[in-house]
């Protein structure tokens, strides 16, 4: 039992990350409908801007989120502005080639010695760590800053989306783009911002990843990447809370499968899971049933 | 008697988008149905053709219960239609389109495909043909070659009819066939609706919102408004049905012929 | 009216494909014999013929009936497994081709696999071709990387498998002549297949699935059939591609290959054989030439450039590098 608990506190802990990355996926997709497969990449970006901060130029944990967090911002504006904005009435398919090909840039030029280079590197724990038990299960300081800070960003996403003027452009162009534009509503702005603040909190998720899981790489970015997407359309894609339940169930499901049968097995339960839960509801746990106007 | 639907009912959520509705139509017959915006007329479409399955009631076509069939099922069983907002197969060419409707009645099999037989020729040939004839009839055999997203607006919805027609059907749904046409295109279409139904034996049912062209050529007309049938009756009768004009005024909408 | 190619019958109709394909073996063979080429282009240009099928197969799945799979190497490596698994227990047994001569043995585990990929299309899209666009996609991104948890851990079931560790003893059997016999085999099929009702239905769903079931066509049938065509030809290659390198490593399957074979398919142009069969080449060419070209201090630059041209080709030609042409003997017909 108390294996249990511990085992599924770690999952939590993985899930609280994967939700910071999901969120930004599930926004874009919500307002653009494309999966931007170069978000994981923003994500690693973030930990390594994190491990400069830290390890370089020693600054403060807040300065530390402020780097991580303002450098993906810009970075995703820039993607977006480069990349995607030229293709936004091309086929689909184009676009999404397009984020591949993003992806593989940023792994691949970051890799490069003159820029992080191809090795793994260990990121610096700012703080010391702490552990508390409780009933024979540890709990560590970096799992109390995790939970915060996630909590924080979330109520922050929330106070953005539902009660700022910039976040009610951002529900009405994911209703219908067209119309919205009509109405006023500076689409390009919007989509520009949706990218920043998406990639902001992966930001946030790319120094919690590397606090906690102190390995980083310029590759680290496809497995998270790949995961909190499927976390985004298990939870219904679009979906801000399904974003949040599915990553949950997700750090669950596979830190569950990693202890109780083989860490090989740890990748494949996951997305058992997606499949089962689309065949069981196509949009996701929280998404909307949609049929198409006939 | 080739159709009747008979006490059908559909929710979405908390809406009735239809509710109750029972009609019948006789072999050879041109009936069309009006009502106001989102009085169910195209919902009933695609219960009759299957899209959607009805919660209440039935569809049955010569005595079968399409109901529970699936799209392509009531269509092979000789029901076929054009749509609202024209669904074409955009990137294919115009003789394509119509060639597509061959499908159910082609002969040969893969292996005869991928060995290009004899009957596989014949049977291109002979669908080819068939699909050319229908592009004549409707004067578009100029650009069969051209993918369909490029004909003009009136030429889609031509392109559309004849692809339903080289179906091969025994009824024909129509979705406001004369939408976005001017007043001398719309005089064409009735003649044109005329001459095909004589040609290819067809009973039709139509939605249209232009009375000009259900008054003139329909021989019933249906009316709907809230997902019920609320008059029907001749062209004339309905036309001082105190009840439809309830439905058209007392919703703002006016007839924009 | 008619192309001359639309009216032939069997044997002639074929020889239109299979013609320019045997100038190109004898001509890699008679390079190979005398050492004009050394063996290393010899054995990219098997791979680029062995990625060609395999996006042949994508093609028909994605470019012609429009279902986005994510999940191609899974295919590719079900086939690759099947078939050298197959081949390699044949040679244990029989050694050096006492029951079958080698070569025959060989095709019929060529077939095996892609009969096997075939089969797991089958069995997967039955379920999964409901979904809809992406989500089809998502889930067989998914599918691809349960398949890759099952390779890295087969040999927990069946040693020879490798596992994670890699499947290694694997004959060298596939060369010039087989792989080229492959490409023309899958060009034809897809070309006869895609020129007839069948691959008029497929379109049709690719272009609106709605109005193409309300003209007859049952949707569902057609999309299963076209993924699992698509998948037999991911397996046929993967049976080749085995028997090319003989050694087999689950990483060779795994998401970034789905990947590779997508952009192939997207880069030549959707629906569009000569397109595949071009970016086929070019990619594989272009991957191993700046391997050559690049200083080897360098070398890593390579996957800097090729996300890069592969933005600016999508920026300049989002609908491929061909678009609609076709070679005179893959275009059909009648239709264009």
């Amino acid at each position: 039992m108390e294996y249990f608990l511990q085992q599924a506190l770690n999952g939590l802990q993985l899930g609280f990350v994967y939700a910071l990355i999901a969120l930004g996926y599930t926004m874009v997709y919500g307002i653009v409908r494309l999966i931007n497969f170069a978000h994981g990449d923003v994500f690693m970006v973030g930990s390594f801007l994190a491990f400069y901060a830290i390890d370089r130029f020693h600054l403060p944990l807040t300065a530390v989120f402020g780097v991580a967090v303002g450098g993906c911002a810009l970075l995703a504006v820039a993607i977006e502005r480069v990349a995607y904005r030229p293709l936004r009435n091309a086929p689909k398919i184009a676009a999404l080639i397009t984020a591949i090909g993003v992806s593989l840039f940023l792994e691949y030029f970051t890799a490069l010695h003159q820029v992080f280079g191809p090795n793994y590197y260990a990121f610096p724990r700012p703080f010391r760590v702490v552990t508390w038990e409780v009933g024979g299960i540890v709990f560590t300081n970096i799992q109390a800053i995790i939970l915060a800070v996630t909590f924080a960003c979330l109520l922050v996403l929330q106070f953005i989306v539902y009660r700022t003027r910039v976040g009610r452009g951002m529900r009405a162009v994911s209703y219908d783009k067209v119309t919205s534009g009509l109405m006023g509503v500076n689409v390009d702005a919007v989509i520009s911002f949706t990218f920043g603040l998406g990639a902001a909190l992966a930001g946030v998720g790319g120094v919690l990843y590397g606090i906690a899981y102190p390995q980083i790489n310029t590759f680290m970015g496809i497995m998270p990447g790949l995961k909190a997407f499927t976390a985004a359309v298990l939870g219904g894609i679009g979906s801000i809370p399904g974003a949040l339940l599915g990553a949950l169930i997700m750090g669950q499901s596979e830190t569950m499968a990693a202890a109780y049968l083989s860490s090989t097995y740890r990748d494949g339960i996951a997305f058992l899971l997606l499949i089962g839960v689309l065949l069981w509801k196509p949009t996701g746990i929280l998404g909307k049933s949609s049929q198409e106007k006939v | 008697m080739i159709l009747e639907v008979a006490g059908v009912g559909k929710r979405f959520g908390g809406i009735r988008a239809l509710d109750g509705v029972d009609f019948r139509l006789d072999r050879g017959e041109l009936v069309g149905i009006i009502g106001p915006n989102g009085s169910g007329k195209t919902t009933l479409f695609n219960v009759i053709t299957g899209i959607y399955r009805p919660d209440q009631g039935a569809v049955t076509m010569e005595g079968e219960d399409l109901s529970a069939l699936p799209p392509h099922a009531i269509a092979r069983r000789g029901i076929a239609r054009t749509f609202q907002n024209i669904r074409l197969f955009r990137e294919l060419t115009v003789t394509d389109n119509v060639r597509i409707a061959h499908h159910p009645r082609i002969r040969y099999g893969p292996a005869a495909a991928l060995l290009r037989t004899d009957l596989f020729h014949r049977e291109e040939r002979r669908t080819l043909e068939q699909a050319e004839e229908f592009l004549a009839i409707f004067s578009l055999q100029g650009r069969r070659k051209e993918p369909a997203k490029n004909l003009p607006y009136g030429d889609q919805r031509k392109l559309e009819i004849a692809r339903a027609l080289a179906a091969r059907p025994k009824l024909l749904l129509l979705d406001e066939p004369a939408a976005g046409m001017n007043p001398s295109e719309v005089g064409k279409l009735m003649e044109f609706l005329s001459f095909i139904r004589e040609r290819f034996s067809l009973t039709v049912l139509l939605i249209e919102h232009r009375m000009r062209l259900v008054m003139g050529i329909c021989e019933r007309v249906i009316v709907m408004d809230f997902g019920q049938v609320i008059a029907r009756g001749l062209p004339a009768e309905i036309r001082n049905d105190p009840r439809v004009i309830e439905a058209y005024l007392g919703q703002g909408a006016r007839d924009k012929d | 009216m008619k192309g001359k190619g639309g009216k032939k019958t069997f044997p002639g109709n074929l020889s239109r494909v299979f013609l320019p394909f045997l100038g190109i073996t004898g001509a890699f063979l008679l390079l190979d014999r005398y050492g004009v080429v050394n063996p290393y282009w010899i054995q990219i240009f098997q791979l680029a013929c062995v990625v060609a099928i395999s996006g042949m197969g994508l093609n028909v799945i994605y470019g012609y009936t429009g279902l986005f799979s994510l999940g191609h190497a899974a295919f590719y490596g079900v086939g690759a497994y099947t078939a050298a698994l197959l081949m390699k227990t044949y040679v244990a047994a029989y050694g050096g081709g006492a029951f079958l001569p080698m070569q025959a043995a060989f095709f019929c585990c060529l077939l095996a696999g892609g009969l096997t990929a075939a089969l797991l299309g089958v069995l997967v899209g039955l379920p999964v071709l409901r979904l809809t666009s992406d989500y089809l996609g998502i889930a067989t991104l998914g599918f691809g990387v349960i398949m890759k948890v099952v390779f890295d851990n087969a040999d927990s079931v069946l040693p020879q498998l490798g596992g994670a560790r890699g499947m290694t003893g694997i004959a060298r059997m596939t060369s010039i002549p087989w792989v080229v016999l492959g490409l023309a085999a899958t060009t034809a099929v897809v070309r006869n297949l895609v020129d007839s009702t069948f691959g008029r239905a497929l379109l049709a769903i690719r272009e609106d699935e709605i109005a193409a079931s309300a003209m007859g066509i049952d949707t569902f049938r057609y999309k299963v059939i076209g993924f699992t065509v698509g998948c037999g030809f991911a397996g046929l290659a993967g049976g080749l591609y085995a028997h090319l390198y003989t050694f087999l490593h689950p990483s060779n399957f795994d998401f970034s290959k789905s990947i590779d074979v997508l952009m192939i398919v997207v880069l030549g142009g959707m629906g569009n054989m000569t397109g595949t069969l071009f970016a086929s080449f070019c990619w594989i060419f272009l991957l191993e030439g700046l391997r050559v070209l690049l200083p080897p201090e360098y070398l890593e630059f390579r996957w800097v450039m090729i996300p890069v041209l592969l933005i600016v080709t999508m920026l300049l030609r989002p609908q491929g590098l061909l678009g609609l042409r076709e070679l005179p003997f893959l275009r059909s017909g009648a239709s264009r």
